[in-house]
């Protein structure tokens, strides 16, 4: 597995398990009561911080565990690396767009700052998402 | 979403007559081992000039080591 897609895995994982403990965490922070109570700000400040970190924890260990394997190889990239880049940020680019129309209709109808805040954080999420599965899906499968 | 190339080589063949493993024709060329992989086995359309960096490798023409269907 080449240095890119190690990190498209690191960053895929990250955004995979840190999104379900935000939802959780603000569900649990409600405590049955109304969304727009809960204190959202610092909790979402942690989740992007540890989805950042973790994704660089995860591709500094699974680098040094490739170094090991193949040393010269461990950094490399190249223009498929490239091309699948660009492939994978179109896709989170569309879905960025949608969120942000969402955001901005939201806004139209005066919503509550959390449900801005919120499809904001739900579109860079899923944005990262899609990009990172596309870009996994033709690395495994190919690009045309 | 992901389409598969309908370019086709005869990378492989040529890379083996030739006595070149995976690994030396791809630091001749410029890229990942995986990447030339991904060529040989028709997963990734390379770009021109990396078709043109492989065939002269081989000292062949482009005509000789990639191949595209007939409609």
């Amino acid at each position: 597995m080449v240095y890119e897609e190690r990190n498209t895995w690191a960053t895929l994982i990250a955004t995979i398990i840190t999104v379900p403990v935000y939802v959780i965490v603000i569900l649990m922070s409600a405590g049955g009561g109304p969304l727009t109570e809960v204190d959202w700000v610092p909790i979402m400040l942690w989740t992007v911080g540890a989805s950042i970190v973790g994704a660089i924890v995860i591709s500094i260990l699974w680098g040094m565990a490739a170094g090991m394997r193949d040393p010269d190889g461990v950094g490399a990239s190249d223009v498929r690396d490239r091309d699948i880049s660009r492939f994978g940020g179109r896709v989170g680019y569309g879905v960025l767009v949608a969120a942000a129309l969402g955001a901005l209709v939201l806004s139209m109808f005066e919503a509550d700052w959390f449900w801005i805040g919120n499809a904001l954080f739900l579109g860079f999420a899923l944005s990262t998402l899609a990009g990172d599965i596309v870009r996994v899906v033709a690395y495994r499968r190919g690009i045309a | 979403m992901v389409k598969p190339t309908k370019v086709t080589n005869s990378i492989r063949g040529t890379r083996e007559a030739a006595g070149l493993t995976q690994a030396e024709l791809a630091k001749r060329i410029g890229v990942t081992r995986q990447t030339l992989i991904a060529i040989e086995q028709g997963r990734y359309s390379p770009t021109l000039e990396l078709a043109f960096q492989i065939s002269r490798v081989f000292g062949v023409g482009l005509d000789d080591v990639f191949q595209y269907p007939e409609d």
